[in-house]
């Protein structure tokens, strides 16, 4: 395990630097990827037989749903580490990641809800998986809301670090209630250990875009933290040679 | 290709609306995080800006009441 | 609080419980606040929806538990509120007994004087709902096991916002989307029992759900407790 790596993450300036450098990049990769599976999946990838052209939608909708539940699981990993190291690199982080991942959330179960309407006939249906990613949805609003009703810093790292961790018992029943009970959802499209039951014209595209979602989430969260970082560091020297150094108004 | 005209391509057989509205609110969504991000970090950077612009003015005139007290 | 017997575990727990439901008998109004909630929630079904037993039989273990529930949430804030405003709570956090055991027995003291009172209300409010005395008795079992995990997630959620005055909204937000799977097994468990389904798979995860949150949940609330406090 590198250490130095661990406790590099740990300093404000560093990490500033390290996600400057690196969001340009991110961003074009994540606009390449995304636009690529977007247009490949809108495009060249056959109608499914059953579900005809419905069916595209689930290059948008399973990408949001990956990404909403991992980034939970981010966030709770963040917190375990923000309380037992005491990094406040976790708590910045989770400060960036609750709005997006909220967001993330609410496209999922929006794509998901105008999918069932042709697919199953209904736009919603209180299955386990829905409901449990509903249930998701109310915990990251209830993270920011805590968040921002609390105003010692301290205070407001360590609460939403518990709070996280604790609705993190949510993530595995989202997980396996399709197994679990009988539900109208369908199974999982990526398994482990099988190939997926999709032909690759059709879940090629789809891995480029969970990629591409990674990508820009990524660069979401670097462009948050990073204003998070200056709020935080105002006071110290590289912050204010910074904000001296932009012009005012102006903001990469 | 899944479409032989652009015709076909935006009604997706029958299904149009229900894709479209998916892509576009998706689209909406995705760009929006990234407006709203960026506009945060202006926000920030105007307002530490201002205050660190107070506080120079601040400062120089501290400097310039105890450089006339000591003349 | 009295001094004696307050040198062993069990004695210093007892004196905590014991002195929590002498506070509330204190303020007998407050305890009686949640019990005319529970009665006037379960009420506002029969005339907003209808009066039907066809739709009330069916319905009538979701209302209960959604009645008790919203209640729940109505009484948290007074669990540790009280306590932290005139210091009491940082004096608990010092003493010589464990935090956790401490956070436990005013949770027991809190399901006693909020829960216990729901619980028994309920045969009386199961029968105006018209739910079949065969079914009560699975209701009633699983109130019992599923009002302390109520009580225990909702203390975690009332010791993250006892910094606050007003807390009492955002810890309902907090805590009832982590009570959902708490619902969903103990109204089903009911609901089960109306199919002639077996009920024992419901009852038996509400006894793990419980067994996990007297063991785990303590130990977030006192946490967030401890931050609360040094914030």
């Amino acid at each position: 395990m590198n250490w130095t790596f661990f406790h590099k993450l740990g300093s404000p300036r560093w990490f500033y630097d390290l996600a400057t450098r690196w969001q340009p990049w991110l961003l074009a990769a994540s606009l390449l990827l995304l636009g690529t599976g977007v247009f490949w999946g809108l495009v060249f990838a056959p109608a499914d037989y059953q579900q005809g052209n419905s069916f595209r939608i689930i290059y948008l909708h399973v990408p949001t749903a990956i990404l909403a539940q991992s980034c939970y699981l981010m966030m709770a990993v963040a917190g375990l580490v923000g309380l037992v190291w005491r990094m406040k690199m976790a708590d910045i982080f989770i400060a960036a990641a609750a709005p997006v991942g909220a967001s993330v959330t609410f496209l999922a179960l929006f794509t998901g809800a105008v999918w069932g309407k042709p697919t199953w006939g209904t736009w919603w249906v209180w299955d386990a998986r829905l409901t449990a990613m509903l249930v998701l949805l109310f915990l990251y609003m209830g993270l920011i809301a805590l968040r921002s009703a609390l105003e010692d810093k301290d205070l407001v790292a360590k609460a939403s670090a518990i709070l996280v961790l604790v609705g993190s018992v949510n993530i595995p029943i989202i997980k396996y209630s399709v197994e679990w009970w009988n539900t109208l959802h369908q199974p999982a499209t990526f398994k482990l250990t099988e190939k997926p039951a999709m032909p690759p014209e059709m879940w090629i595209p789809l891995l480029i875009m969970v990629i591409g979602i990674y990508c820009y989430f990524a660069v979401l969260i670097f462009m948050r933290m990073r204003t998070e970082i200056l709020e935080r560091e105002r006071r110290t020297r590289w912050v204010q040679k910074l904000v001296d150094a932009q012009e005012p108004g102006a903001g990469r | 290709m899944s479409f032989t005209t652009f015709g076909e391509f935006l009604a997706m057989g029958g299904h149009g609306l229900y894709v479209w509205l998916c892509y576009g609110v998706g689209f909406a969504v995705l760009a929006g995080n990234y407006v709203s991000a960026r506009h945060a970090r202006r926000y920030t950077l105007r307002v530490l800006a201002q205050r660190q612009r107070r506080e120079a003015i601040r400062q120089s005139e501290v400097n310039r009441r105890e450089s006339e007290s000591e003349a | 609080m009295s001094q004696r017997g307050a040198r062993t575990m069990f004695g210093a727990l007892w004196c905590i419980i014991r002195h929590d439901m002498r506070l509330a008998f204190r303020h007998r109004q407050s305890l009686f606040n949640p019990l005319t909630f529970f009665v006037m929630v379960i009420v506002l079904f029969p005339l907003g929806v209808s009066p039907d037993k066809a739709f009330l039989a069916p319905a009538a273990a979701g209302l209960v538990w959604v009645a008790v529930l919203l209640s729940m949430m109505l009484s948290l804030d007074r669990l540790f509120q009280v306590d932290y405003e005139d210091g009491t709570l940082e004096q608990l956090s010092v003493c010589a007994q464990p935090f956790y055991l401490i956070v436990l027995a005013k949770q027991l003291a809190h399901w006693l004087l909020s829960a216990l009172p729901l619980i028994l209300l309920t045969p009386l409010l199961a029968t105006m709902l018209h739910l079949d005395a065969a079914h009560l008795g699975v209701l009633m079992v699983s109130l019992l096991l599923g009002t302390p995990i109520i009580g225990l997630i909702g203390g975690i959620g009332a010791a993250l916002t006892v910094s606050l005055r007003s807390g009492g909204l955002l810890i309902s937000l907090l805590v009832l989307p982590l009570t959902i799977p708490v619902l969903i097994f103990g109204a089903g468990s009911v609901l089960a029992s109306l199919d002639g389904l077996p009920v024992q798979g419901h009852l038996a995860f509400l006894g793990a759900m419980l067994a996990l949150s007297i063991t785990l949940a303590p130990l977030a609330t006192a946490a967030a407790l401890r931050a609360g406090m040094s914030g």
